[in-house]
């Protein structure tokens, strides 16, 4: 498969499908092949979004759109020892090497009865059934390029299915690597968790980088929770700065059921993060939280969409930023309240902490109400460390860098209390005292 | 809902416009359709000098190149801008009234139906009134009073004749004729509105009152209003207006320009009750699609906004400001109230230029019936707005199950100094609130009353005494039996 792309920016992927198409696997139900045709066509009628998108206003994907992606991705560039660092012990791990499962990197072996774990290929193998009711049928591509994109050319990704009344105590956590090498690659990653009935499940999604070069990751991560599930989702990303990351996270929920969703992300030159999340049955519950940091040019844009389709749900919505160098944060966020969704009680925060003066923050947090005995509250801010709090503590003997470092801390510390699984709360605030300067008092004191 | 609140709603659908009805006076008015012609000739029925005319006309020729914003969250039929006659004036004698006697009873009528006699007001409140009656100004008072102060109180047409210098300096600084779709069209053919020139360490010795009313049917009405505050001065400027009722959309496209040098200080009211169209079907309200801008452009200058919103079957405006001077402040207190079929897209822009700005934002928004109430702000903070700070905060209220709010803030924060908070709500009506009063005797609907002003309160202090009494009122009327 030669699939170079040369043609100016939107034909660069259009031009390529059809090679595309016929490399793919015979296999696999007819109607996700419709499904790849219709998502083409749509980016071919959608194009790149600009900035004159409402939904584009502050984040240019310019240099996505000029750059000439390979669809042509090596999955051997990477070893067991080159991602030893974001292996958790004694879990189940799924490693895929832009965008495809490599098994050797994978540790399947904990895996519970009854639970089916597997790459998305194997799955659509063997489990079309499981797979097919659901894959692209919640993240749509009708207003999103990179959705269109990624339903026209993943590859792979995972596919985690829980059945009903189980529990799974472990994390399942899943490596996505971009592994460049030389020319710019692209890789649509798509990956899909059905958790059944009253099961519970936790997985942690690491993007991460191996090797240096530009790459464009654009992965769609569906999960549905059905009636009473409760599913606890971590997404870490940390990539290079080289790298753009165009990702959709899509969440539906039973009646009854509890996802929590935490967002961190420090890695990627151009970061973008569409979740959202639709609250179909009575009594569900969505979480989602997230904190970003961001330094030198890079550009972190979250999306965040929930709809209230029931009555008697909740929401919780909280989003932290950290903004250093010439740093940019865009935050959107909005809750989407139907008509009938009584006693919907939804809660929006924004914060962002700006560091430096080149740092630019855009926040928008939107709420749109179509029901009257509901609850909803937003809130945004943007400021500063409290300079009286840096004078308590340089007043007792802290450095001002540290006063500062420890006060960033404790802003961030926020979220990062709220993380459940141990092993990733720990892999964040490693990372704080790396970032922070003067990190090693800030560890000392908490 | 109990039966009996719901049969209170049924009858707050039911009630009628009480300011609507049609005051039968001779007007002038143009035949429907717009073009350079037309322009001109307004130019000319005002008596205005070469210049006006080639700035109305450049605004026109830019117009034409523009297409009618969409972005808006409101939904409504499209305006054929050639069936809308540009002009209409009543018929006056010839050099125009000089009292009260001179004025037509029939326009007299009209206001003392409306509870605000010019006579009483003259006396009573002490407020000098430029009565705007379709496009003309008929009635202006306490003149000679400000002339003494030094201000000039007058209609923008007549400012153009005898102040050409101060218009000229000012016109179209604030709010270009290039601005948008709305103001270019208003550039073009504005017929009339206020001016307003407070000199240099003045303080206005008394509230300004301009009343501005739609009447002749199918005439839009494009007022512009033009206030200048110099140096160390203040003025409180107030606007008021309700609409007879009307079959066709009328179209309403101001424009407001404010101007504030180094510690000056406008404040500008507004109380907005025009006809809100029918309450089932949303036919025949009128269209308000305005552009409000203060510039504060001098060192701790002050523009100050406060609006209050219970009319027209759309509303589209977002009175702001523009802090450019150091330590210049910035204030929007706003309450919207749609009912019926009515759609209120409203809110502020605050955008920080000088350092230690600061801006306050409050908004409170009521929906009941079908009403849909936006509220969109954009808070800018420049980069070198160094320590400036913005507090918004936007409250809606629902008010039965078909009614929407929606909530869309703009941030956008480029100086690490700044402080920003927003923050938002929406709820029902207090339902422990109502019950605790219907327990001591209140009946829900005056309960609902009460609630409703005190949610509002914040706002309603802002205004004018005159005034906040009037809002009360209007909300008092506006609300009743809306109530579940």
């Amino acid at each position: 498969m030669t699939t170079t792309m040369t043609a100016s920016d939107t034909d660069r992927f259009v031009g390529v499908f059809d090679t595309f198409e016929q490399a793919l696997p015979a296999s696999g139900p007819e109607s996700l092949r419709r499904q790849r045709r219709q998502a083409i066509e749509r980016f071919s009628h959608l194009g790149f979004p600009t900035l004159r998108q409402e939904e584009w206003r502050f984040t240019n994907v310019g240099p996505i759109a000029r750059t000439p992606f390979s669809l042509d991705v090596a999955v051997d560039g990477v070893t067991g020892s080159s991602i030893q660092a974001f292996s958790y012990e004694g879990t189940v791990q799924l490693t895929l090497v832009n965008g495809r499962f490599v098994p050797q990197l994978s540790d399947l072996d904990s895996l519970p009865e009854g639970i089916v774990v597997c790459s998305l290929g194997e799955a659509l193998e063997k489990h079309p059934e499981k797979v097919e009711p659901h894959l692209g049928r919640l993240a749509s591509f009708e207003n999103h390029p990179f959705v269109a994109l990624n339903t026209a050319f993943y590859g792979d990704g995972v596919f985690i299915w829980v059945p009903r009344n189980q529990v799974v105590e472990e994390p399942i956590n899943l490596v996505l690597v971009g592994n460049p090498s030389g020319d710019p690659i692209a890789f649509f990653p798509r990956n899909l968790i059905v958790s059944g009935q009253s099961s519970q499940v936790t997985v942690v999604e690491q993007y991460v980088t191996v090797g240096e070069g530009a790459y464009l990751t654009a992965p769609v991560t569906e999960i549905i929770a059905e009636d009473n599930a409760v599913v606890d989702h971590y997404k870490l990303q940390r990539e290079s700065t080289q790298a753009f990351h165009m990702a959709t996270f899509q969440l539906q929920l039973g009646r009854d059921s509890n996802v929590s969703s935490h967002s961190i992300s420090w890695g990627g030159g151009l970061v973008r993060n569409d979740v959202n999340a639709v609250l179909d049955g009575q009594g569900g519950e969505a979480t989602l939280n997230g904190l970003y940091m961001v330094e030198g040019t890079q550009l972190v844009d979250n999306h965040m969409r929930v709809d209230h389709v029931a009555a008697n749900c909740d929401s919780h919505e909280l989003y932290k930023g950290i903004l250093e160098g010439k740093g940019r944060s865009v935050f959107n966020g909005r809750i989407y309240v139907h008509p009938g969704a009584q006693k919907t009680d939804a809660k929006q925060t924004n914060r962002n902490l700006l560091i430096s003066p080149d740092a630019l923050c855009n926040s928008n947090p939107q709420l749109e109400i179509f029901a009257d005995d509901v609850k909803c509250t937003h809130g945004s801010t943007v400021g500063q460390l409290d300079e009286t709090a840096i004078f308590y503590l340089r007043s007792r003997g802290i450095g001002e860098e540290a006063a500062r470092s420890l006060l960033t801390y404790a802003f961030a510390a926020d979220i990062v209390e709220r993380i459940k699984v141990g092993a990733v709360r720990r892999d964040l605030e490693e990372f704080l005292f790396r970032r922070l300067p003067k990190g090693d008092i800030v560890r000392q004191a908490v | 809902m109990a039966p009996s609140d719901t049969e209170l709603l049924e009858q707050h659908v039911d009630q009628k416009y009480e300011a609507g009805f049609i005051t039968d006076v001779e007007a002038e008015t143009f035949a429907p359709g717009l073009d350079e012609d037309v322009v001109r000739r307004i130019s000319t029925l005002k008596g205005e000098p070469g210049w006006m005319l080639e700035w109305r006309l450049k605004a026109f020729r830019h117009w034409q190149t523009l297409e009618e914003p969409t972005w808006a969250n409101i939904k409504y039929e499209p305006v054929d801008y050639q069936a809308i006659s540009y002009y209409s004036a009543p018929k006056s004698k010839k050099d125009g009234p000089k009292s009260l006697d001179e004025v037509d009873p029939e326009i007299l009528r009209t206001y003392e139906k409306l509870g605000i006699p010019l006579q009483e007001q003259q006396i009573l409140a002490g407020i000098a009134v430029d009565a705007v009656f379709d496009s003309v100004s008929v009635a202006t008072t306490f003149r000679d009073k400000l002339a003494e102060a030094g201000v000039i109180f007058c209609p923008i047409s007549e400012a153009i004749r005898e102040h050409p210098e101060l218009v000229k300096k000012y016109l179209g600084t604030v709010v270009p004729y290039s601005d948008n779709f709305f103001a270019a069209l208003n550039s073009a053919v504005f017929s009339d509105g206020s001016f307003v020139y407070v000199p240099k360490g003045v303080r206005c010795p008394m509230e300004l009152s301009t009343y501005f009313r739609i009447n002749a049917q199918n005439t839009g009405q494009f007022e512009r209003t033009l206030i200048i505050a110099e140096e160390g001065s203040y003025v409180s400027y107030l606007e008021g207006c309700t609409a007879p009722m009307r079959d066709e959309n009328q179209l309403h496209a101001a424009v407001v320009e404010l101007h504030a040098d180094a510690e000056a200080q406008i404040k500008y009211s507004t109380v907005q009750n025009w006809y809100p169209g029918d309450p089932e079907t949303g036919v025949g309200g009128i269209f308000n699609f305005v552009t409000k801008r203060g510039l504060a452009a001098g060192r701790r200058s002050k523009i100050s906004w406060t609006q209050v919103e219970t009319g027209s079957s759309i509303t589209w405006k977002y009175p702001s400001c523009i802090l450019k001077g150091d330590e210049s402040v910035g204030e929007f207190y706003s309450v919207a109230l749609s009912k019926g079929r009515q759609q209120a897209d409203t809110g502020t822009k605050m955008i920080h230029v000088g350092k230690n700005t600061t801006s306050t934002i409050v908004s409170k928004g009521i929906s009941a019936g079908h009403g849909q109430n936006t509220y969109r702000g954009a808070v800018k903070i420049l980069s070198g707005a160094e320590n400036a700070r913005n507090f918004s905060q936007c409250d809606s209220m629902l008010i039965g199950d078909q009614c929407g709010a929606h909530t869309f803030p703009y941030i956008d924060v480029q100086s690490p100094s700044a402080q920003m908070e927003h923050e938002a709500s929406t709820s029902k009506i207090g339902e422990d609130q109502v019950f605790y009063c219907n327990q001591r005797g209140i009946e829900t609907e005056d309960a609902v009353s009460m609630i409703v002003n005190g949610f509002c309160k914040e706002v309603f202090n802002e205004l004018p005494m005159e005034f906040a009494v009037e809002a009360r009122k209007l909300l008092e009327i506006s609300l009743e039996g809306s109530v579940g």
